[in-house]
């Protein structure tokens, strides 16, 4: 578990202070899936920093496990740092050591285990990350998504309970980023292990997180279980990463909105009502006629949802959305 | 042709050639054991890195630079009461080896402390979130991957040396350059002078060309 509290990061420049962050309280659960998402600046990176502190914080406490890391001594804070694993945009991976050489990294700085050991576990975590193969090349010789799975291997080598990452898949093609993020996502149900990942991309987040928490200007300004964030977004910056996400213009949504007829509603569709043919059974039923303006079905994490804005005219509109409701559909009336 | 290189002496070349390798070799290995440990302390206590420390710094680094900016002839003169403290002369290939210490060993700890600020920041940041000492970051990270910067370093350095020996000549310092200024300028030995130049300037081919394999056999990138 980790817990923010009442934590600030301020920075001096020209003589000012300039505060960086400001979070009041945040606390990530142990085991879970933890997305920070917010523009370059928000201080999602600095607020990840703190977890290991690679930053620390200028006021408040950063409790890890029970444990208030801004207290510890410069040895326990490398003892305990190791218990963290972290993943970086750039990877970060030492161009002078091969790919077996990076994983095992981190095991010889621990300096616990011995030589064959570590040749042992370097094995296994190749393995976990699919590049066994590759062991001996050097990072130059890899793509970045296999760079990233290095780094992953990496992180986990010596065996942490939190795995930290800082925009990992954002270098990465989309396609690499589905095969890292489904990594990560396996690794979390697998191991256990706490991650939280920062990133700008709302996708990112749909895909694995379990909870959400969206940052703007150093605070944090909603948080919540992703499909509540993501289906029901209230802060204008939620919105904006949701729409964005969805690429829907904003502007092009609201000139639609204005030229359709009727009432004009969203209807979310979530788990197995996603599937029923619940609009069309309703829709007969009371004679309403619809149109569809803007429409999405997908997944969050493992969760399909559907999402719907209609425009509808004629027959019972009324009665017909107290149906929808009833059946379990999210019913929003937009005009 | 041979009636044009009547004045030289190939025996007394050769021996010259071999005390300037003598000179260069001896000289660079220790401006290199002093200048490594010194770039690095540069580094590490430099602005905004592991061991900041400002004051340690400024020291440091005027010290640096106030070898460096010594004209290399004037710090062969000055340092002629310490080299023989040091060797027990001031002449010869041994009388020439400390000042061309103190000479490469500024440089070389400048060239270190840029092939160290080259490593990119990330491998440093990641190299301390898993748990490592500052010892650890600088043998298992920074130094490793600054190796072929370092090794451009010490090319840049030998190839410096190679000319400062040759300048020792003036305080009588043997190899080359002795023997370029006692038969090639004193007693207008023109071919001497020829020969020694030429001599000089193959050897800072060789020093460079193998320089250059070394870096490309360390780069990984």
């Amino acid at each position: 578990m980790i817990e923010f509290d009442g934590v600030r990061k301020t920075y001096r420049v020209r003589g000012q202070e300039v505060l960086a962050l400001e979070v009041e309280r945040l606390t990530i659960e142990r085991g879970e899936v933890f997305g920070i998402v917010g523009h370059s600046g928000a201080g999602k990176s600095t607020l990840l920093r703190l977890v290991n502190l690679l930053e620390r914080p200028s006021q408040g406490r950063v409790v890890v496990e029970g444990e208030d890391v801004t207290r510890l001594a410069p040895a326990q804070l490398r003892a305990f740092r190791r218990r963290i694993g972290m993943i970086f945009q750039h990877f970060n991976l030492l161009s002078s050591k091969t790919v077996a050489e990076n994983v095992a990294f981190p095991l010889k700085i621990a300096g616990t285990e011995s030589r064959a050991a570590i040749a042992a576990r370097v094995e296994e975590l190749l393995a976990l990350v699919g590049l066994s193969e590759h062991a001996g090349k050097y990072p130059a010789q890899l793509s970045g998504g296999q760079k990233q799975r290095v780094g992953i291997a990496r992180a986990l080598a010596c065996r942490p309970s939190i795995l930290l990452s800082d925009e990992a898949t954002s270098a990465l093609d989309p396609q690499t980023t589905r095969s890292v993020l489904q990594l990560l996502s396996d690794i979390n149900r697998r191991l256990g292990l706490t991650i939280v990942l920062v990133t700008h991309e709302m996708d990112a987040v749909r895909r694995v997180c379990d909870r959400v928490a969206v940052m703007d200007g150093g605070r944090v300004v909603e948080t919540g279980p992703v499909s509540e964030v993501f289906l029901h977004p209230r802060h204008p910056t939620t919105r904006e990463f949701v729409l964005e996400s969805e690429h829907v213009d904003t502007q092009e949504f609201q000139e639609s909105l204005q030229q359709a007829a009727g009432r004009v509603v969203r209807l979310t569709f979530k788990g197995a009502a996603t599937y029923r043919p619940l609009l069309g059974e309703v829709v007969r039923r009371f004679g309403v006629d619809f149109s569809i303006l803007a429409g999405r079905i997908d997944h969050i994490k493992d969760v399909p949802y559907g999402q719907l804005t209609l425009s509808l005219v004629g027959g019972d509109v009324e009665e017909a959305l107290r149906a929808l409701a009833e059946a379990g559909v999210d019913v929003e009336v937009l005009r | 042709m041979t009636q044009w290189l009547v004045n030289v002496d190939w025996l007394e070349i050769g021996r010259a050639c071999w005390d300037t390798l003598v000179m260069v070799g001896v000289s660079l290995f220790f401006a290199v054991l002093l200048g490594l440990p010194l770039g690095i302390a540069l580094f590490l206590t430099g602005k905004r890195q592991l061991l900041e420390q400002p004051l340690v710094y400024a020291v440091l680094s005027f010290v640096v630079n106030l070898l460096r900016s010594v004209p290399f002839v004037i710090l062969l003169i000055v340092m002629i009461p310490v080299t023989v403290v040091l060797v027990g002369t001031s002449l010869g290939v041994p009388g020439a080896i400390p000042p061309l210490v103190v000479g490469g060993a500024p440089l070389f700890a400048r060239l270190v402390e840029a092939a160290l600020r080259e490593v990119d920041r990330g491998i440093v940041e990641a190299t301390q979130a898993m748990g490592a000492t500052v010892p650890q970051i600088v043998f298992g990270a920074l130094l490793p991957e600054a190796l072929p910067g370092i090794l451009a370093g010490v090319t840049v350095t030998s190839i410096t040396l190679v000319s400062y020996a040759a300048m020792s000549g003036v305080i009588g310092g043997g190899g080359l350059g002795d023997l370029a200024i006692r038969f090639g300028y004193q007693r207008f030995q023109t071919d001497v002078m020829v020969i020694t130049v030429a001599l000089l300037v193959v050897l800072v081919q060789l020093l460079q060309m193998l320089g250059d394999r070394l870096v490309l056999r360390f780069s990984r990138r």
